[in-house]
Formats: structure tokens, C-alpha cells, sequence
């Protein structure tokens, strides 16, 4: 940042121009801060603090429904992710347009196209995880976590924020969903990314990893029952962690305190 | 000097939560003895291991939630979980069974839930239902009664089949279910399920084997068991007889009426009542004191309920025996089966809040 004033500067237009062309950059500055801040706080509350999986529990059918295996939950978690930011970028585009009365089944709409595509994309290019994934797919449409952020977020802001949002909300959904997928398919089957050559192609066989050799199924990982545990243990676990940033957070305080104390004192 | 006031209720039972929970051990005993008798050392094995995963469970969870360890960990509720959960298992399921078993019914069941007193499902039946939907094909593996087994089943062979799936002699557990003419011998109800399947009759199905002669080979004999120990335990008040009496009325009623209707295609009264885990769920588990109703009109209705599960289980449900799931249904409906045979207070009218 250059603040300085130039002191030899006589005439009165000078300044007064300095002093506005100062304080535009200064607001420029401001708003690019801000601009910043907004970004840092929507990938925070994406991911951690609002996640849509773990602290607003929205989308829980899929989540539970196909995290059987990596390549199923990344599988879905992509096409949320792609869904979320397509929808989101288009809700914010038209938000000015859009008569506050009938925004929801606009939304829907907006959101069933986007799922619409994804759903015709997978059909073409990934045709086993469209079949794997089966009724989940077309279903992305009535995830809440969808039009609960064209609802919160996107009707309200401009374009290159919501489509951030959408990213960071998106990944965070896929990460759990990926988080989920792991802990259950080494429960269940010993490997990891089995199947996931219907995604990625032929090569990814290579991928496939065998954690451990299981003489059967621990089908209660498989199923659903299982993804409602390992659910519950995942949010405890993000739970016990913020525990434990606020109780450090308390401590930092309490010292801070005590020096100002000390130094006025003395 | 000043009167000492104090609330009723004033006679105090001084029994405590280890006393019970010995006493319910101790009367479980004829009925072990029985299954021992007829089946071998499969299921004390099955409790040795267990009781020791308990152990081992108890005393983490506890110690990670910071909670009086010594006092909590010998309360004898954690044995009588492992007890139960080890009579439920067939006798040869493989080791890793009743240890997963008894750290999903101490760890998950119990203790996520808050601990003794907190947990809504009974944790033996909630761990051996997880088995049953987790591991199918181990948790079939039923052994036939002793006097059925062409392979002498001693104490090693048995504890060899369990830790390695083979006795010491190199016979599978497959081997061993078999008879001498090749067929695989279920339990009774097992049996009797799959041949009315098949289109056999009753009487023609209980030409098998494992019915002996009388309703079941062996496991009449355990069931006797259970019912002597909790006639015991109804004597001794500590558990109330209004559950076992009313779930074994309806499973009775249920299955006359079946019986009634066609005496072909379904089993009589007393089959109902001396196979399978009746008696252990009558007495043993469906009193819980956590997970069942409280009032007595409420477990008047739990046992109802209860039997009417299991007849509807056993003969139409995908599974030959439905204790457990008949009793993890009627935990669900504990709370509100209580909320609505809320006893009347003392001096109020009915339908007064």
C-alpha cells in the first residue's frame, strides 16, 4: 500500500483529486479485502463449519445410499458438485428477474436441467457408475443441499461468489461422501477404489488397493445401518475437534488478558 | 431435637445392581447347563470369549469417558450382556464372531448411548442381530445336537473348530453338520421352515432328526432350562412376571390359532414354546429393565406384542427364529407403549392430567 501524501502540492484540484483518486483506491482496496474475506469465509463454511454432510445434515439419502464404495461416493459426490455449481451460477445469474413468489419452482426446474444433463453425461461416458448409482442420480434433484444454497445464497449474490459457493459446498459434500465411502468399503470389502475403472476409465484398475483380506463381507458396513454409524462417528469426530479449538481458544484469551493486565499495572 | 422428615418411599430394597445382575447370571445356569449337555462346549466358549471382550470394551469406553471404572466395570451388567450374547450363537461360529458381537453390543449399543440405564435396545439382542444381518452364512452355522454328530466333539476339537474352522482331525464345520447320509442338519425351526417351503407337511418334517421325540431334540431342554431359571427369578422379584406371562400367552394363543386354521402347514403350540429361543427371550432378555416398558399395563402390552412378532417372524418372516428382532421392535415401542399406560396417580381421576 502507498499512503503517502505528496506535501508540495499547492493547488486546491490536486489535492482534492489526490485525495478522491486516494480514497477510490482505498475503497477498491477495501473491496478487494473484502472480496477476499467473502471468499476465505464460503470455502470455511463449505467445508468445515456448515458442511452440508456433517453440520447441516442435508442430502443424507444419497449420502447413506451409495457410499458403499469410493468410486460410488466420488461418482456422486462429482455430480453434486457439478450440479451445485452449474445451478448456483445460473440461480444468481437470473436472480434479478425472478419474482420472489414462484422462485422455488423456478429453482427446481433450474436444478432438475443441470441434473438432467450430468445424469445423460454419466449415461454416455461413465455407463457402469450410472447403473450402480441407479434412482440416487435423478434423485440429486431433491437434495436440499442444492436448493437450500440457491435459497441462502444464491438468490442474493453476484455470480462469481455463488459459483464459489457452489465449489466449496460441493467439495465438502464430496469429501464426506468420500470419507464415508473409504471407511465403509475397508469395512466391508478390505479394498479400496474397487470398481473404479467405471469412472475413470481402464486404466484406474491400477488403483484398486486390497487393505485387507476379508474371509466374508462385513455386510453391516455395506449396508445402510453401517453408513448411519460410521455417519454418526464422523459428525462426533468434528464434534470433539471443535471442542477442542474452542477450550484452546478459551485458554489463549485468559493469557492475553493477564499481559495487558500486567503491563498496565506496571 | 427435630423429627427427621423424609420422603417415601420408606422401605428401601437394599439390592443393588451387581446383586441383580449375579442373581439373573446364576439363574441362567440351568439352561446353559442344557445346551452344554446336548451341544457341547461350543456356546461356553463362545461366553469365555465373549465375557473377556466385554471386559476389554467396558474398561476402555470407560475409561475414555472418564467414569469410575472399578464401580462400573464389575456391575456384572457387561457379564450378562456377554452371557446372553454367547447362549445366542451357534456353538462353532468362528471366534471373531462373538468378539465383534460383544464389542458392538458393549461398545456402540451401550455405552454410545450413555452407558447402563440409557441404552434403548437390549445390547445382546441389538449385537446379535448386527451378527445375523452382518455375517449370514457363519451365523447359520448351527450345530446339531451331540448325539447327532458323527465326530466326537470334545472340548479341543470344539475349541480348534471355533479358532481355526476345523477340529483337530481336519473336519470342517460343514462335516460336521452333516449326517451320515449327506444332508446338512438345521435347528428344528430351520427345518421345519424350510420343508413347509418345500411343501411338506408338519408331520412329515418332524420325521427328521433333530426333532427327537419331542418337540425338539435338545433345545426342549434348554428352553426347560431357562423357564426353571426364570420361574426362579420371578420368585425371587426380580423381574416381573406380567412380560414372560403375557409373551408366552400370545406366542400361545398366536400359534393355536395357526394351528387351528391348518394343522398341516404349522407347528403346534408347545413346539413354539420349547424351540428356538422362547424361553431365554420370555424371561431372560424381554425383562429388561432398561429397554422394557415400566407400568405394568405396558408390559401386559410389550408381551403381547412381543409374541405376536415372533409367531408372525417365525412363520412368515425371512429368518426361522425372531426373538431378537421381535424384541428390538418392542424396545422401539417401549416409550410410547408407556406414555399411553401411564399408571393412574393416587387420588386422581382417570383421564386427569
Amino acid at each position: 500500500m502507498d499512503n503517502d501524501i505528496a506535501p508540495q502540492n499547492s493547488k486546491e484540484a490536486d489535492v482534492t483529486d489526490n485525495i478522491d483518486e486516494q480514497e477510490a483506491a482505498a475503497e477498491k482496496l477495501q473491496a478487494a479485502a473484502d472480496l477476499k474475506a467473502e471468499y476465505k469465509e464460503l470455502a470455511i463454511q463449505g467445508l468445515w463449519k456448515n458442511n452440508p454432510g456433517l453440520v447441516q445434515l442435508l442430502g443424507l439419502c444419497p449420502l447413506l445410499a451409495v457410499t458403499s464404495t469410493v468410486t460410488n461416493a466420488i461418482g456422486l459426490g462429482v455430480a453434486t458438485m457439478l450440479v451445485l455449481i452449474c445451478s448456483n451460477v445460473t440461480v444468481s445469474a437470473i436472480r434479478h428477474w425472478v419474482p420472489k413468489e414462484i422462485r422455488i419452482p423456478i429453482f427446481v426446474l433450474i436444478i432438475a436441467a443441470f441434473v438432467t444433463c450430468v445424469q445423460l453425461l454419466m449415461n454416455a461416458y461413465t455407463f457402469g457408475i450410472y447403473q450402480s448409482l441407479g434412482i440416487f442420480l435423478p434423485l440429486i434433484v431433491t437434495n436440499c443441499a442444492i436448493i437450500g444454497r440457491a435459497e441462502a445464497y444464491a438468490s442474493k449474490n453476484p455470480v462469481k461468489q455463488s459459483a464459489f459457493d457452489g465449489l466449496m459446498m460441493g467439495l465438502g459434500f464430496a469429501i464426506i461422501l468420500i470419507i464415508l465411502g473409504i471407511v465403509r468399503e475397508i469395512l466391508g470389502q478390505g479394498t479400496l477404489f474397487d470398481g473404479a475403472e467405471l469412472l475413470l476409465g481402464d486404466w484406474a484398475t491400477v488403483l484398486r488397493i486390497e487393505v485387507m483380506q476379508l474371509d466374508s463381507q462385513f455386510l453391516l458396513a455395506i449396508l445402510p445401518p453401517g453408513a448411519f454409524i460410521a455417519m454418526g462417528f464422523l459428525i462426533a469426530l468434528k464434534n470433539a475437534i471443535d471442542n477442542h479449538i474452542k477450550t484452546k481458544k478459551i485458554v489463549d484469551k485468559d493469557l492475553v488478558i493477564e499481559r495487558v493486565r500486567v503491563n498496565f499495572d506496571s | 431435637m427435630a423429627f427427621w422428615i423424609a420422603s417415601s418411599p420408606h422401605n428401601h430394597n437394599q439390592t443393588k445392581t451387581p446383586n441383580l445382575m449375579r442373581l439373573v447370571i446364576y439363574a441362567a445356569l440351568p439352561g446353559v447347563l442344557a445346551q452344554w449337555y446336548f451341544f457341547g462346549w461350543g456356546n461356553l466358549i463362545h461366553i469365555a470369549l465373549a465375557m473377556a471382550t466385554a471386559l476389554v470394551c467396558e474398561f476402555t469406553v470407560l475409561s475414555l469417558r472418564k467414569k469410575p471404572i472399578s464401580h462400573e466395570l464389575f456391575d456384572g451388567s457387561a457379564f450378562l450382556t456377554a452371557l446372553l450374547l454367547g447362549i445366542c450363537l451357534p456353538a462353532l461360529a468362528p471366534w471373531w464372531i462373538s468378539v465383534i458381537g460383544t464389542m458392538f453390543a458393549i461398545v456402540i449399543v451401550k455405552q454410545l448411548y450413555g452407558g447402563l440405564g440409557h441404552n434403548p435396545f437390549n445390547p445382546a439382542m441389538a449385537g446379535y442381530v448386527m451378527l445375523l444381518v452382518s455375517f449370514p452364512l457363519q451365523m447359520t452355522l448351527w450345530q446339531p445336537p451331540l448325539s447327532l454328530v458323527a465326530v466326537d466333539l470334545n472340548f479341543t476339537n470344539t475349541l480348534t473348530t471355533i479358532l481355526t474352522g476345523f477340529t483337530l482331525e481336519g473336519y470342517s464345520v460343514e462335516q460336521i453338520r452333516t449326517t451320515i447320509d449327506g444332508i446338512t442338519m438345521a435347528t428344528p425351526l430351520d427345518t421345519l421352515k424350510t420343508n413347509t417351503g418345500l411343501g411338506l407337511t408338519v408331520l412329515e418334517s418332524i420325521e427328521s432328526p433333530v426333532f427327537g421325540d419331542n418337540f425338539a431334540l435338545g433345545w426342549e431342554w434348554i428352553n426347560a432350562g431357562f423357564l426353571l431359571g426364570g420361574i426362579f427369578l420371578i420368585f425371587k422379584k426380580a423381574i416381573a412376571w406380567q412380560t414372560p406371562v403375557s409373551f408366552l400367552i400370545s406366542l400361545f394363543i398366536c400359534s393355536f390359532i395357526g394351528y387351528s386354521i391348518s394343522p398341516d402347514s404349522s407347528a403346534s403350540t408347545m413346539f413354539h414354546w420349547f424351540s428356538g429361543a422362547t424361553m431365554l427371550g420370555a424371561f431372560f432378555i424381554l425383562t429388561d429393565p432398561v429397554t422394557g416398558a415400566t407400568s405394568t399395563k405396558g408390559r401386559i402390552v410389550v408381551g403381547l406384542l412381543a409374541g405376536l412378532l415372533v409367531y408372525l417372524i417365525r412363520t412368515a418372516g425371512g429368518y426361522p427364529d425372531g426373538i431378537a428382532f421381535a424384541i428390538l421392535l418392542c424396545n422401539m415401542s417401549a416409550p410410547l407403549i408407556d406414555q399411553y399406560t401411564r399408571p393412574r396417580t393416587y387420588g386422581h381421576i382417570k383421564g386427569d392430567k
